[in-house]
């Protein structure tokens, strides 16, 4: 096992930042790579943009992106006994949101837990999951004005810090995308490669993949990574269907999702370079989900994407599963695009 | 007289969308005589410089040149094939189509009648491709593979039926534009786009590139004109259709109204055209940098994104002559 994988793993996923709150991540982030990179600075949307120079002169631009935004709550009003009522940040799983500990982004943090009607009184919605506006977070305010005073309208909450090493698997809360976070700071550990290689850690993926967009425009490369962690729902089935990805399955490679189609050209590259080095990889369930290469291959004149994620299990909820082999798998694989990378692999045939 | 060798050709080659080689081979062929200069950016977008004789405008006319199609998404142990969409592929014309992949290979399209009944319109999870195959070893696609309709070209009543019809005949109407183009004061640029049918990605960072003065999409619209259709003005064989409005973009009003003097001074018929469900590469390129003037001249065409997609030869012949006129007077 790689334990400075999952120290850096831990470190960045333990720390808060729902989409439009990255302060906290970003902290922690800018610590780990700083004295790694050749450049380092945040834009005006917040991306974390670094620099790591080119071993020597005439290579590409090469972009690899990581989204440091979580998807999380806020506070969009408060009762008269002094609950706050919940607005989502990003596509947060709703179902698996009631009874919940839930951490209030407040100057200094605290907890709260997510408040339904009792089970014992509970007359109808018994069978089915409560949406979103049934739900409250009870912070053991007795009033409208305290509650307005310790968490006023627009404070961020997110899940709370949680992380275990379980064997060869780690469970711990925001994976989607702590884990693309990590394996972006493994690139920047080592190097200088032959291309000049912008590490961007992006906000707002989860609400409209828009730190992604401006920090593309800013930058306009002549390739973007994407690192993700993504959907493993492969769970007992019914009936013959695929998972859109397997957890230990290896890495998790986008052919088509909903928010754009990998280039052929690019698509054999990534998945000749696994397999020359023997890196497993699985193909994502195509047209399922989105990510920063959905905007950034469409800014300016047309930046060529493609997206590779780490599998994580229960994403958008308190706490997701990954297999540690699949991160290692991850940060190799892209280790090695990023160091093999040529025009050629990139022009449309 | 339409070019039914040149139309076969543009119609049946294999493009759905993010996967254009083919097709973009296939165009590269037919208008490199006619062109300055043609060229392929990052995303794989077709650019046709013709060169102005001066004192014109940067004019960018496109024409998607990807198609809406499948890909596979799981291989079932029994050898049946489940697929997502790429593009408006809508479940109802999928049910008892033939499909065709990069490799040749065909299959159909059917659904799970247990769980759905004959009459009703199906979700697209509920569908399968069959391929033939006994068990799985024996497909012959993979998972990630894209296939597209089958339909072959035909010629009946002055009418043309084939698969892909949106958008290949408007590639079909640009290639026409630059054979028959002598000389323009504008400085020319036909792109056929990638991605149309998916994000409009082709067009934006075309686009972006070019920087036109105006920007002018050739695409299919849909018609009013069949059995309790949608009510819409559009129909079949009364001229091309010069877009007012669509659900993703007013049309700039100079551009329409320079279409509308274009098809005067060619003495062509044509119609306007508001159509409520569906945009074009105009919406995108309208938005690029500090904003284009753009619009769009619309093919009207019957059972858009079916494998039988039918315009009006003459609808197809007169959008040719008014972006002559349009192009040469300037």
């Amino acid at each position: 096992m790689n334990t400075s994988l999952v120290e850096m793993l831990e470190s960045i996923a333990q720390a808060y930042g729902p989409s439009g709150y990255e302060q906290g991540v970003r902290r922690v982030l800018r610590g780990l790579v700083q004295q790694q990179v050749d450049e380092l600075r945040v834009d005006a949307l917040g991306n974390l943009i670094t620099l790591k120079r080119a071993a020597r002169a005439g290579g590409l631009k090469v972009l690899v992106a990581a989204h440091m935004d979580e998807v999380g709550l806020m506070v969009m009003d408060h009762t008269a006994d002094g609950m706050l009522r919940l607005a989502a940040i990003g596509g947060v799983d709703a179902r698996l949101l009631p009874g919940r500990e839930v951490m209030v982004l407040a100057q200094e943090p605290f907890p709260g837990v997510i408040g339904l009607k009792a089970i014992h009184r509970a007359r109808e919605g018994y069978e089915n999951a409560p949406a979103l506006e049934h739900l409250v977070v009870d912070i053991g305010a007795s009033s409208r004005e305290e509650a307005q005073r310790l968490a006023p309208v627009g404070t961020a909450l997110a899940f709370p810090a949680r992380f275990k090493v379980l064997g060869p698997t780690v469970m711990g809360k925001a994976f989607d995308d702590r884990a693309g976070c990590t394996v972006l700071a493994e690139l920047l550990r080592h190097g200088p490669y032959p291309h000049d290689v912008y590490g961007v850690f992006t906000v707002q993926e989860e609400v409209g993949l828009r730190g992604a967009q401006v920090a593309a425009y800013a930058l306009n490369p002549d390739v973007a990574f994407v690192v993700e962690g993504t959907i493993a729902d492969d769970l007992p089935k019914d009936y013959d269907e695929s998972p859109t990805s397997r957890l230990g399955g290896g890495v998790v490679i986008t052919v088509q999702d909903g928010s754009y189609i990998t280039p052929p050209q690019l698509l054999d590259f990534v998945v000749g370079v696994a397999q020359e080095l023997g890196i497993p990889y699985q193909f994502k369930q195509p047209g399922i989900g989105g990510t920063d290469a959905g905007a950034m291959h469409k800014v300016r004149a047309g930046i060529p994407s493609v997206a590779l994620a780490v599998p994580c299990r229960y994403i958008h909820g308190p706490l997701a599963l990954l297999h540690l082999a699949d991160l290692e798998h991850t940060a190799r694989l892209l280790q090695a695009l990023v160091e093999r990378v040529t025009p050629a692999v990139l022009l449309p045939r | 007289m339409i070019d039914l060798e040149l139309l076969n050709t543009l119609t049946q080659t294999f493009g759905p969308s993010g996967h254009e080689e083919a097709i973009r081979a296939a165009l590269r062929q037919a208008v490199e005589p006619y062109a300055d200069e043609v060229r392929v950016d990052a995303l794989g977008n077709l650019i046709v410089h013709r060169r102005g004789t001066g004192g014109g405008k940067r004019l960018l006319l496109t024409a998607h040149m990807d198609e809406i199609g499948l890909v596979i998404a799981h291989i079932e142990a029994n050898g049946f094939a489940r697929f997502a969409q790429i593009g408006g592929l809508r479940p109802l014309n999928c049910v008892g189509a033939r499909v065709r992949f990069a490799n040749g290979a065909e299959g159909v399209i059917d659904v799970e009648y247990r769980e759905q009944g004959a009459n009703e319109i199906p979700m697209l999870r509920q569908l399968y491709i069959d391929f033939g195959a006994p068990h799985a070893e024996a497909v012959p696609v993979k998972v990630g593979d894209p296939g597209v309709f089958v339909g072959a070209l035909r010629a009946q009543n002055g009418r043309l039926i084939s698969k892909t019809m949106d958008d290949r005949i408007s590639c079909y109407v640009l290639v026409e534009v630059l054979r028959q183009l002598k000389s323009t004061p504008h400085d020319l640029y036909i792109v056929f786009t990638v991605q149309e049918e998916y994000t409009l990605g082709g067009a934006r960072t075309a686009a972006y590139a070019l920087e036109p003065d105006m920007a002018i999409a050739v695409d299919v619209t849909a018609t009013g004109d069949t059995p309790k259709a949608l009510p819409m003005a559009v129909e079949l064989g009364k001229g091309p259709a010069v877009k007012v409005q669509d659900s993703g973009m007013i049309a700039h009003p100079l551009v329409r109204d320079w279409l509308i003097e274009a098809a005067r001074a060619a003495q062509v018929p044509y119609q306007l055209e508001i159509l409520v469900g569906g945009t074009t590469d105009a919406a995108a390129m309208q938005l690029t940098r500090a904003g284009v003037p753009a619009g769009c001249l619309s093919i009207p065409c019957r059972h858009v994104h079916s494998p039988g997609e039918i315009v009006d030869a003459q609808d197809v012949e007169n959008a040719i002559r008014l972006l002559l006129v349009a192009l040469t007077q300037g």
